[in-house]
């Protein structure tokens, strides 16, 4: 009866996903965000002491007799040194003549006093920083400028940013991973109220159509509305279609009645036989239509109850006899007796009133096509697997041929001429049978007369 | 004396065609051996004879290729003239820093380079296996009756007292000839200006001026000289006749210089030359006094905790008074100390 | 005996009083659920036919209300509603029996006959036909000491001679009587149940008269 569900997606894997992208997108961002700021800062520091180490050394510049001296101050070299395990070089120029250090190292445009250059270029196959100072100093009335260079090699800075990018690469890792856990429990929480209000829908019978009425969060609120409001309509549609049914069969059935007793009664108070014949004809014809009218009903509510099969645990021998007695009257008419053969409770899942109305047609069948005097015999069995409902009749028996159109809606069975039936009995039985799962045959007495139907229905294991 | 060890490695020496000056010459090991570790060293071979012996025991397919030559003539030979050698060993750490700054050395690293620490080696380039303190030298005769100088301060204040008796009987390195008196003299004046005060009066006491600190050693023994200023105190120590002098480590501070030993870049066996640095690092640096270590105990000095002592620190700082124009006005401020007329 | 019919509808209801008048019943009639509750009040029944649908209410409301009520009299519930849907709740409030609109007035009679000989049958309905004693409800004949259970269609046919002793009865009233009207079955089909209460009553007073022509009757002497 369930339609498939047209599945597309989840929405807890898709706010994972989501949450998950973001985490990785922000740790990756935090990752490059403090790697960037450890290279600046590093490459900072290193300027800051090129800085330093090149006004040392040109600050120790001085013009003694008309000559030029130079006294490298150890701390220019020294505090490089502290720095890291850099290899250091250095050269100074006198308005482009070299004076001492490296006389290969690279110059680097032409430095302002104020204003020093820095660059990484390539020297002796390594990266060096390079600071490019200047200084003007007078020399015999001349304008001298000096300029100094001092370069370090990066090993240290990139050994730094490496632990540095390493640290940042640990801790965009750890964010990552306790957002993802985060991520997790979020998606958990927020989906959380939706399989509670799941659960709690499909915990309820069928019957259960009652507004949901516990707290959920305000983005559910419209779902639940429609929910409810669809659970609202359901229950008008269904209390609706189960009214109409009984007013429909109370209209039918009042002026039936009424019309049948007083056909019968006229009956008893004329004496002319053409007209009690035809009186007769008019009772029989109002059975017909009552008869019809009934089962039609009957299929109705049938199949309006098998679309949502109201299971329970029912005793099957209990019913039978329930239903024998209470047929007991009506077989009593014709002096037929019923036996009811229930040795054992046998206990089965089921909906008691489809059950019941089955049974009854049957039974309804057995005693209408029985001779007077006749005998039916219903008995119920288990099995392991199965439970057994058996009618017996000693009436005509099934007409051999159309026994599988027999349950065929309006169909009647071709040896049937004169007694009053729709045709929708059997279909009934069927359908209930159907319903709980079971398979209806029906079959001849192969010794004597009489027709034999068994029901068989899955047992609960 | 020196310069006879020179003739006898000119002749002897088949590397004579090199344009650096050869002290001393050996070869150790198996004449038909696969592999030579050619060693450049300013070390003297009878100190080294017994770390090589124990190497070569280790690694007997192997010979050892020993030349000796002074710190100014190895940086010669390795930085300019890129003579091929395996083992680079001196005293001079301001040119082996230079060397390793300039990248004329290679890298090496190994579990024995490992253990180190870190003020014991630079770069992976340079590893010290010695520590050896500058010692002032005193002869006891010339010292009868008077106090032995324990700081510089006492020292000037002994040679002014004392003219007469310590006049002519000075030794010192002579700066513009030795590396390593050089790298003593600029650190004694970086750490105070006692140093400027003591050459002056030694000046003016016409020290005499030497290449190496054996000489000096020898010639304090012979009593031909009272003071010996900034030698290596492992060399006194280690003489026979140590009754004669006191080896005085100064109090005021004491200069720590180390020994290192590196691999030319121009080397083409490095791993030969790993082998051979990390055998002699295992020598120093055991935890045990080794009979083939001929120094003091390095790892004595490793707590720090003498605080007189102050240990060279290898790195570029090193490479300031190897610039020329502060090498010069350094010469000239020395020579117009030491050589007064 | 006394019959409460409670039932809306006057066109039903009236066939129903007169045919239960003609088969020799009082019946009283209640329209809706308050004149039921006072009939009730006012008079002892033997049996209440209860509709279902009223105007004032639904019978099951009432149903619930009587059974409270102790030594309450039987109910049989006439319903026009689907079996499917009614017949639990009917009897699970406490209804002895029900009957489906339209019903067959043998079937009602059957299940009044049911209801009454299970409820133990407080007002006994023993007719003396000579030497004959005849119970309805027990569908017995007593004998001279011996008892006869009378098989259904031989009570039924037995009820009609004895209900009015020397009338005549048409083997086609009869066949009306015995048989529901989808069986087809010859007049002389009577004769089979005839003979049968014959051989019962032999050596009896009472006795069953052929009439010629005219049908039986059932004469004491």
């Amino acid at each position: 009866m369930t339609a498939a569900i047209n599945k597309r997606g989840s929405i807890l894997r898709q706010l994972i996903a989501l949450l998950l992208a973001g985490a990785a997108v922000l740790a990756v961002i935090l990752f490059f965000v403090v790697q960037g700021f450890a290279r600046q800062l590093a490459e900072e520091s290193q300027d800051n002491i090129l800085n330093a180490s090149v006004t040392a050394i040109l600050d120790t510049a001085a013009v003694q007799q008309g000559e030029l001296t130079l006294d490298l101050p150890y701390s220019a070299f020294s505090m490089l040194g502290n720095l890291s395990d850099d290899r250091v070089f250095y050269a100074v120029y006198s308005d482009r003549t070299f004076l001492t250090g490296y006389s290969d190292l690279p110059q680097i445009g032409t430095p302002s006093p104020e204003r020093p250059l820095f660059e990484t270029v390539t020297y002796q196959g390594e990266d060096i920083r390079i600071i490019n100072a200047a200084r003007r100093l007078v020399s015999e009335g001349r304008l001298v400028t000096l300029t100094a260079s001092v370069a370090q090699t990066r090993n240290g800075q990139i050994a730094t940013l490496n632990r540095i990018s390493q640290n940042a690469a640990a801790l965009g890792l750890g964010f990552f991973l306790l957002t993802a856990l985060m991520a997790y429990l979020a998606a958990r929480s927020a989906i959380g109220p939706l399989q509670r209000l799941a659960a709690s829908v499909s915990r309820r019978g069928p019957q259960d159509l009652r507004p949901v009425a516990a707290p959920v969060p305000a983005e559910m609120v419209p779902l639940v509305g429609a929910l409810n409001n669809f659970m609202d309509r359901l229950t008008i549609s269904l209390a609706r279609s189960e009214d109409f049914i009984a007013e429909a069969a109370h209209r039918i059935r009042t002026p039936l009645a009424t019309v049948r007793t007083h056909a019968e009664n006229t009956l008893h108070r004329v004496e002319r036989d053409e007209n009690r014949a035809s009186l007769r004809e008019m009772i029989r014809a109002i059975d017909d239509s009552s008869r019809a009218a009934g089962q039609l009903l009957d299929h109705a509510m049938v199949t309006f109850r098998t679309d949502h099969l109201e299971e329970e645990e029912i005793d099957l021998s209990a019913l039978a006899q329930d239903m024998v007695h209470r047929l007991g009257p009506l077989a009593e008419l014709r002096d037929i007796s019923m036996i009811c053969n229930t040795p054992a409770p046998v206990v089965i899942h089921g909906d008691p009133i489809l059950l019941q109305n089955a049974l009854r047609n049957l039974l309804d069948n057995a005693i209408k096509y029985s001779p007077a005097e006749g005998d039916i015999e219903v008995s119920v069995t288990a099995s392991e697997t199965q439970a057994i409902l058996t009618v017996r009749d000693s009436g005509a028996g099934f007409p051999v041929g159309d026994i599988t159109e027999l349950t065929k809606r309006f169909a009647r069975g071709s040896n049937v001429d004169g007694i009053v039936g729709s045709g929708l009995g059997l279909t009934i039985v069927d359908e209930v049978t159907r319903a709980h799962n079971g398979a209806l045959s029906i079959t001849n007495n192969p010794k004597g007369t009489g027709g034999c139907v068994t029901l068989a229905l899955p047992s609960p294991s | 004396m020196r310069y006879l060890g020179l003739a006898l490695a000119l002749l002897i020496t088949p590397l004579s065609a090199a344009g650096f000056e050869v002290e001393d010459h050996a070869r150790f090991g198996p004449s038909d051996a696969a592999q030579v570790v050619r060693v450049i060293s300013t070390g003297d071979i009878p100190v080294f004879s017994p770390a090589i012996a124990k190497f070569l025991e280790l690694n007997p397919d192997v010979a050892v290729d020993y030349t000796v030559a002074s710190s100014t003539q190895l940086m010669l030979a390795l930085n300019k003239e890129g003579a091929e050698f395996d083992v680079a060993i001196s005293s001079a750490m301001d040119l082996q820093t230079k060397l390793a700054n300039d990248g004329r050395t290679r890298r090496h690293q190994s579990a024995a380079t490992e253990t180190l620490p870190a003020w014991a080696k630079w770069r992976d380039n340079l590893f010290a296996f010695t520590q050896e303190p500058a010692a002032i030298v005193l002869s006891r005769s010339a010292f009868d009756g008077l106090d032995m100088p324990q700081t510089r301060q006492d020292l000037i204040a002994i040679l002014r007292q004392h003219p007469e008796r310590f006049r002519g009987r000075i030794g010192t390195y002579d700066l513009r000839a030795s590396g390593l008196g050089y790298l003593f003299a600029t650190q004694d004046a970086r750490t105070s200006e006692t140093f400027w005060r003591l050459t002056e009066v030694m000046g003016g006491l016409d020290a005499r001026l030497y290449c190496c600190s054996s000489q000096m050693i020898d010639d304090v023994a012979s009593g031909d000289l009272a003071v010996a200023y900034n030698v290596l105190g492992s060399y006194a120590k280690a003489r026979e006749d140590l009754t004669r002098f006191e080896v005085v480590l100064p109090a005021d501070f004491t200069t720590v210089m180390l020994r290192t030993a590196l691999i030319p870049s121009a080397s083409e066996q490095p791993e030969l030359a790993g082998q051979f640095i990390d055998h002699l690092l295992e020598v120093a640096w055991s935890e045990t006094p080794l009979e083939s270590y001929p120094f003091t105990p390095i790892n004595q000095n490793r707590g720090e905790a003498d605080a007189s002592l102050r240990r060279i620190r290898m790195g570029p700082g090193l490479l300031v008074y190897l610039d020329q124009f502060k090498k010069r006005s350094f010469l000239n401020e020395w020579e117009s100390a030491i050589l007064q007329p | 005996m006394r019959f409460l019919l409670v039932e809306d509808n006057e066109q039903l209801a009236r066939a129903i009083l007169d045919r239960l008048s003609i088969e020799g019943h009082v019946v009283d009639h209640a329209p809706c659920l308050e004149d039921a509750t006072a009939f009730i009040d006012t008079t002892d029944y033997d049996l209440i036919l209860l509709d279902i649908m009223l105007p004032d209410g639904d019978g099951r409301t009432f149903l619930e209300q009587h059974r409270r009520t102790a030594d309450a009299t039987p109910v049989i519930v006439l319903t026009a509603r689907s079996e499917v849907s009614d017949r639990v709740g009917v009897l699970d409030l406490g209804a002895d029996d029900y009957i489906t609109k339209p019903f067959d007035f043998s079937e009602l009679q059957a299940r009044c006959r049911a209801v009454l000989r299970r409820r133990g049958g407080a007002a006994r309905n023993q007719v003396a036909l000579g030497d004959v004693l005849f119970d309805s409800l027990a569908g017995t004949l007593s004998i001279g000491g011996q008892t006869i259970h009378l098989r259904n269609r031989e009570l039924r046919l037995f009820e009609v001679f004895a209900g009015a002793p020397e009338q005549i009865f048409s083997k086609s009233k009869l066949v009306d009587r015995l048989f529901s009207y989808d069986d087809d079955v010859s007049e002389n089909a009577i004769e089979v149940y005839v003979g049968r209460l014959r051989r019962h009553l032999s050596g009896t007073r009472a006795q069953i008269v052929t009439v010629r022509g005219l049908g039986y009757r059932m004469s004491i002497s």
